[in-house]
Formats: structure tokens, sequence, C-alpha cells
């Protein structure tokens, strides 16, 4: 009985260790990520918004200021702070406050996650140029490729996105196969990148299509069409 | 002179040898034949290689000091549990930190990141080794073991990238008319190069016997 009694109680003691140690270790190990990441919010952060910017020149070589607008129902509104499920697109502008084209914030499901990239589109000449791949974990050194092939590239020096009489795509954008481009609004794929250049066809197809024709017509507009005061 | 490495030689082995066992005699990847997950999947091209090296370096020094540390306090039950999550929880602050230094560095190597949790190299220093030693030796044999990694990553995504891609960190090596071995580049390269680095060890080994 008492035998009993001392081995339940050092199991219990045992336990209360294992317990003490796993607890411990959890917090500290807790305290640590959350320091790290308040330590580093503002600095990813700052990164982010400092790429994003970057990406919306590469994407606008012409643009000197951009102006973000979050789109609903057709409308542009200048997107303010806080995040939004709206379509996000950044007008650029050049020295002279006047609009030389947009960059859409666009995503769609990639060969390994979610594909976010930012693409230009020129309304003056209907065509989609530049592309700028904002988050992407395809495969380094095959999908990876939509970010680096020079030829794939090349591909977005303009694509026919111009609009027939009833304000729609006439054309949807869309990935063929390596070496099979034939018409304007065709992406030439990459070899051994198939999905992940596929994917940027169909992501920039399926915005194009809703996106194109808004920004067109907007872009008419004199409060879209000029710099706004902000 | 000669006298002084000689009474030197007594206590100096046992530290230098645990770090230099990793480059080469025990090199984790070669000899020991241990994460294999990043070595197959990481190492198409040199950089990606080299990167993941270090990272994986960072994670398995600092896992090693920690484990080293509390390894008098972690009970045998749940010794496993316990590296889990100091591993993951190192793996968690260096993404944060790559994020902090630079967001491309993160986007080139954000993949795989995480991958490092499930190294079987750095949960198995922290049981073999880690846990019985105190924290000099632990550092260095994480740091030899590190390095060693490294190099092992390093001399597939050499060999990968040049075939595959005709470049070593990005720089052509070869003229425009090469025709690069996609299959290289492709999971099934990384299972030939493996293989071809594993025989020549295995015959440098044989013929020192």
């Amino acid at each position: 009985m008492s035998d009993q009694a001392i081995t339940s109680s050092e199991s219990r003691k045992r336990s209360l260790h294992m317990l003490k140690a796993m607890v411990g270790i959890g917090s500290m190990c807790a305290l640590l990520i959350v320091f790290t990441y308040e330590s580093t919010l503002s600095q990813i952060k700052e990164n982010k918004a400092e790429a994003l910017e970057k990406a919306i020149f590469k994407v606008l070589p012409e643009a000197t200021a951009s102006v973000p607008y979050e789109i609903s129902g057709g409308e542009l509104s200048i997107k303010g702070e806080e995040a939004t499920t709206n379509p996000v697109v950044f007008a650029g502008y050049n020295n002279a406050n006047e609009l030389v084209g947009f960059a859409i914030d666009a995503k769609g499901q990639g060969y390994a996650d979610i594909l976010r990239i930012l693409y230009g589109y020129d309304p003056e000449e209907q065509t989609v140029k530049g592309l700028y791949v904002l988050e992407s974990k395809e495969t380094p050194g095959l999908g990876d490729k939509i970010e680096k092939d020079a030829s794939f590239l090349s591909n977005f020096e303009g694509l026919d996105a111009s609009l027939n009489t009833n304000n729609e795509i006439q054309n949807r954008i869309t990935t063929v196969k390596s070496g099979e481009k034939k018409n304007k609004w065709e992406i030439d794929g990459i070899t051994g990148a198939t999905i992940s250049s596929r994917a940027i066809g169909e992501i920039i197809g399926t915005s194009s299509l809703e996106l194109v024709p808004v920004l067109f017509n907007a872009a008419n507009e004199p409060s879209v069409a000029q710099k706004p005061e902000l | 002179m000669s006298s002084v490495v000689e009474t030197n030689k007594s206590n100096l082995p046992s530290s230098t040898d645990e770090f230099i066992k990793g480059l080469w005699k025990d090199n984790p990847v070669f000899v020991q034949v241990l994460g294999m997950c990043p070595v197959l999947a990481v190492t198409n091209t040199a950089e990606n290689a080299l990167a993941m090296g270090l990272a994986t370096l960072f994670v398995l020094l600092m896992s090693n000091i920690l484990v080293s540390l509390l390894r008098n306090f972690i009970p045998k039950q749940v010794r496993i549990a316990s590296y889990i999550l100091i591993i993951a929880t190192f793996v968690t602050i260096i993404d944060y930190v790559i994020q902090a230094i630079s967001v491309d560095l993160h986007k080139s190597l954000g993949a795989f990141i995480s991958l490092i949790v499930v190294n079987c190299l750095i949960l198995s220093r922290a049981e073999a080794f880690a846990s019985k030693n105190g924290l000099g030796k632990s550092a260095l044999d994480a740091l030899g073991m590190g390095i060693g990694f490294t190099f092992a990553l390093l001399c597939l995504g050499a060999v990968r990238e040049v075939l595959g891609n005709g470049s070593i960190f990005g720089w052509s090596v070869f003229a425009d008319s090469f025709q690069e071995w996609i299959v290289m580049i492709l999971p099934a390269g990384g299972f030939f190069t493996l293989a071809f680095w594993l025989l020549l060890f295995n015959y440098w080994k044989e013929r020192k016997v």
C-alpha cells in the first residue's frame, strides 16, 4: 500500500516536471517569436511598401507618381489606408500630372501557392504592358522562371486588350504553348514552367476581363486622367 | 615548437575534432545521408543551395546552443517535442529576420525556409550531440555540421546548375549553343547528382583504406 503511494507520488512529480518543462519551453519560444515579430514588424511593413512602390514604377516606367484606387461597382475611388477586398489598381502619373497607365494588383492560384502579380494597362494603346510578381512560392529553378525568363517577360511589351463595341474585351488574354504564339493577345508559355506560365495568363485574363473596361472608361474621366490633389 | 604542439594535442582534438568531423569525415550529406529533403529539392541552382545551407546553419547553431543549455532541464520523455518546438521557433525567427533584411531575399528563399523545420539533420544533432554535450562543443559541432551541409548542397547545386542551366551563380559558362539538360533541374536530376557524389565519396573512402 505504502509502496504504491510512493510510486504514484513519484510519477505525479515526474508528470509535473514534464508539464513544467513543456510549458516553460513553450512560453519561452512564444516570447522569442513575439519579440522578433514586434521588433521586425515596422521594418517588414516598410520593406513591403517600398517593394510595392518599386514594383509600380517597374510596371509603369514612365510614371513618376502613383495613386491607389479601389474599384467597386464599376467605379474608381481613391483607396484609403485600410485594407480592402475590392480590386486595387495604382494609377501612374508623369511629371505633367497626366495619366500614363494603371498597375493592376491581381492574384490567382499558381503551381505551389497563390500568386500575386502586378501588371500594367495602357488605356491609350489599349494594351497590357509589364509584369511584376509580388508574391510567389513557385518551384525555384522552374516555376520561378515567370519572374526571370527574358523571353517570357518580353510577352509583356504589349498584349492586345482592345475593347469591342459592347465595351468588353475582344480577345481574352491567355497563355499558349511555348513557340505557338500567333496573336497579339497570346502569351508565349515556358517549357518546364507550364503551369506557372499558364497561371499568369489565367490571372491576367480573368482580371483584365473585369477591370480593363472600367479602367478604359475611367481614363477618359478628368478626375482620373489628371492626377488628383491628395 | 613541436613539443608545444604535441602537448597541446592531447586536449585540443576533443573540441577541434567536433568541428572538423562535420566538414568531411562525418559529412551530414555524403556520409550520414541526412536531410535528404532539402538536399534534393533545393539544389537546382548554386545560389539556392548556398542560401538554404546558410539558413540551415543558423537554425542548427541556435538550436544546438539552446538544447545544450537546457539539456538537464528537459525530461527524457518529452525531449523530441521540446527540440521540435525550439527548432520551429528559430525557423520562424529567421523567416521574420530575412523579411526585415530584404524583401527580395525573402522572395527567393521564401519557399524553403519552412522546410528547415523538418530537416532531420538538425533534430539528429540535437538528439545525438547537443543533449549530451556542453555549450562549446555543441556550438562547434553545429558549425562543423552546418558548414559541411552547406558545402554538400553547393556541390550538388553547382553541378545541377551548370548542366541544367548552363550557368553558375547566374553567370553563363557555356556558349549559347549549349543545350541545357532540363532533367538536371527537375527532381530526377537531384537523385542522379546525389548518386554521383555518393559514388565519388565512397570511392575516395575505399581507396584510402
